[in-house]
């Protein structure tokens, strides 16, 4: 941005809050999706108690795997950044 | 962009387009969730593709639908407490 003047900060803080808001929709979409494959038989009247334990234990291993992959790939010396293999 | 120095836009306006873009966002969540419901709703209704959608697959994709809402709000609440418990634990 070459103009000196800032931006409305009203604005930026509703950008700021809705991108948050957002990213948080994507990742439930996204959960959704994956809990769904793994843990929904048949549709019925409603979730039954062993598919609703089941989603909540898949979005909290999901988080999980998240987070153990990228403690590993910051410690493995592969991806390390004086390596020639780079991550945009 | 100059179009982001807004200084000269009204309070109203701010609050218009303010209103605009939390609508658009709306919108394009909502299309989100049609792609997926149909998508997840046709595979498990579907099985053999007939000359129409009769009353028994019409049944199981309304349950589906209500499964897939109920299960979008169980993880947005177990995501929620995940991000807050985890919050606390900093």
């Amino acid at each position: 941005m070459s103009n000196t003047e800032s931006v409305d900060p009203q604005l930026q803080d509703f950008i700021l809050s809705e991108t948050q808001k957002q990213r948080f929709q994507v990742l439930v979409h996204g959960l959704t999706d994956t809990c769904w494959e793994t843990c929904m038989g048949r549709p019925s009247n409603r979730l039954d108690s062993k598919t609703e334990v089941c989603i909540m234990n898949c979005v909290e291993r999901f988080i999980d795997v998240t987070t153990f992959i990228t403690k590993r790939l910051m410690n493995t010396t592969k991806y390390r950044s004086d390596s020639p293999l780079e991550f945009q | 962009m100059d179009s982001l120095s807004t200084g000269t836009l009204s309070g109203a306006q701010k609050e218009e387009l303010m209103d605009q873009v939390k609508q658009q966002i709306a919108i394009a969540n909502a299309q989100e969730l049609l792609t997926k419901m149909s998508e997840k709703c046709f595979k498990k209704c579907i099985n053999k593709p007939g000359t129409s959608l009769d009353n028994s697959e019409q049944k199981c994709i309304a349950m589906c639908m209500d499964r897939y809402m109920d299960a979008w709000n169980l993880v947005s609440r177990t995501y929620s407490s995940r991000i807050q418990r985890e919050r606390n634990n900093m």
